[in-house]
């Protein structure tokens, strides 16, 4: 109860906050159309006219929600204006990148804890790759894949999407690794355990709380990802795509439902993988006890 | 000295070693260059069209990116100090930071386009909105580094708020902000690329990288990729650098 009052002034305050810009940033409009009509509309009329505008600056949050009313629950899920469509395909692109991330970042990490010119060679690199602005090089993917015979833009848009999980999977896995201390692996070395023993029996294990934490922010940056390459790729499905045609088409409904549908999509994934997490650390502590 | 040699050598190689395969590949497979361009292609359109690159540098840098960045980044860091402040802010907002920080802030690219129009202000706007929330979660974090002893060392001083935080804590945040600082650093890149794709004047980094597509021209898309990447890296060592005048007595920082 103490926690959750606090949250719950602030959500408030963020919604007053969000209804008066609406008020601010919409009645210029409002103004204009009624200087135009030769009227003066009273404070009330203002305020109406403010919070039910098709082409609001800022749409107030009840017009949001009927969007996205509209939008998820009211639209059949095969209608091209459905945003569950929409948020499937985003979905899949960031499932799939997500899974490509893992096996990357736990491929990487493993040969970098295991040999040391890995480590040198390609750490380095790995951190360089962050901070490549991944947009920068999705067209190129496009082409590549493309140009190898990939028909759907699944494959570039799962490739962008793990190249921005990979990263968070390989340093916690690397941390992970390496977590256990000379006291446990000179216990190992005392029962005569083989290298392939170590890492399988002691390394792994023990990575495995460090590789579950990591899982969170992959997936939040692996949804990114997914949005991301749907911008220069040309996706006409997407929650991304959705994003660039109400952009295109100066419709601020389509952009904020949209926005808020891949928002409500990573509290969803980040909910399910934080479960996992919760899930696999309790079983992992009755292993123990 | 030998040990800094071979932490530079090792990659250094293998960052040529990749460059050799691929300049072999593209010649030794008749790669056409608009599916792939060699290396040595890339670098002829680089000196061919300096001129370009650097306004487009300027644009989307400079202009969107460096300026969203610093003003996100001191809004992220004062927000934190105030919400610090208050308690009650600081159970509040924090859950609603962290949650909003995981977000997919891209997303309100088109928005501020549409606010702020084409031009680098709408692209500064994005990269303020994605960067404040990951260096407000980091200052706050960082701003509870320090422990019970040390506040309460601080208190038997008679320290006022101000002095607490200016000797104390805001020195032990610095790794913490720093860390955000570098998160923020490759978010601030992305961020301004992909708000022009939402619409930009005719110039920039996206603008061109998207318009090159369409002509076929790859070899300068390559070329401002290979900008962007060593903007990237160039923006993240400096900060890291910054990072170890400022942070010299963290034990990450220690050598040796």
């Amino acid at each position: 109860m103490k926690r959750i009052v606090p949250v719950l002034v602030v959500v408030a305050c963020i919604f007053a906050l969000w209804y008066a810009g609406s008020f601010l940033m919409n009645r210029a409009w409002v103004m204009d159309q009624a200087a135009r009509a030769g009227t003066e509309p009273g404070f009330s009329e203002v305020l109406r006219d403010t919070m039910n505008q098709d082409r609001a600056k800022l749409p107030a949050p009840h017009q949001v929600a009927a969007e996205l009313y509209d939008g998820i629950l009211d639209k059949k899920v095969t209608s091209k204006r459905s945003l569950v469509y929409h948020g499937f395909i985003t979905f899949q692109a960031t499932m799939a990148g997500f899974a490509l991330g893992i096996v990357a970042g736990v491929a990487l990490a493993v040969a970098i804890v295991l040999s040391r010119v890995a480590d040198r060679t390609l750490m380095p690199w790995a951190i360089i790759s962050q901070t490549i602005p991944v947009v920068a090089l999705a067209p190129m993917i496009v082409v590549l894949t493309n140009a190898m015979g990939a028909g759907s833009l699944m494959v570039p848009k799962a490739i962008i999407a793990g190249y921005l999980s990979f990263f968070p999977v390989l340093v916690s896995m690397v941390a992970g690794l390496r977590s256990p201390d000379r006291m446990q692996l000179d216990l190992l070395r005392t029962y005569g355990a083989s290298p392939r023993q170590v890492f399988w029996k002691l390394r792994m294990p023990a990575s495995l709380p460090y590789f579950f934490a990591s899982l969170k922010i992959a997936v939040a940056a692996s949804l990114v990802g997914a949005i991301v390459g749907e911008l220069p790729t040309g996706a006409i499905a997407g929650l991304g795509a959705r994003m660039l045609i109400g952009s295109q088409f100066g419709n601020p409904m389509i952009m904020w439902s949209a926005l808020f549908a891949a928002a409500i999509l990573a509290a969803g994934l980040i909910w399910i993988v934080g479960g996992i997490e919760k899930l696999a650390n309790r079983m992992m502590g009755g292993q123990r006890a | 000295m030998t040990g800094t040699m071979a932490r530079i050598a090792w990659p250094l190689g293998f960052g040529i070693l990749v460059l050799i395969l691929w300049e072999a590949a593209v010649r030794g497979f008749d790669i056409p260059p608009a599916i792939l361009p060699a290396p040595t292609e890339i670098w002829d359109a680089i000196q061919r069209s300096t001129h370009i690159l650097w306004i487009d540098w300027v644009q989307t840098v400079v202009k969107g990116a460096l300026t969203g960045l610093i003003l996100g980044a001191i809004a992220g860091v004062l927000a934190a100090l105030a919400i610090d402040r208050v308690d009650f802010l600081r159970r509040g907002l924090l859950p609603v930071a962290n949650f909003v920080a995981a977000l997919p802030i891209v997303g309100v690219a088109p928005i501020m386009v549409m606010w702020f129009g084409f031009d680098w202000q709408s692209k500064a706007a994005v990269v303020v909105v994605m960067v404040f929330f990951p260096m407000l979660v980091n200052t706050l974090a960082g701003l509870e580094a320090t422990d019970r002893m040390q506040r309460d060392l601080m208190r038997t001083y008679s320290a006022s708020h101000a002095q607490t935080l200016g000797k104390l804590r805001l020195p032990a945040a610095m790794p913490f902000i720093f860390n955000g600082l570098k998160i923020a650093t490759t978010l601030a890149l992305i961020g301004a690329i992909v708000a022009e794709y939402f619409g930009s004047p005719t110039k920039g980094m996206g603008f061109r990288i998207s318009t090159e597509v369409g002509r076929l021209g790859i070899d300068m898309v390559w070329a401002e990729i290979a900008v962007s990447a060593i903007t990237g890296t160039a923006l993240y060592g400096l900060v890291a650098l910054i990072e170890r005048r400022v942070t010299f007595w963290h034990p990450s920082q220690r050598r040796g």
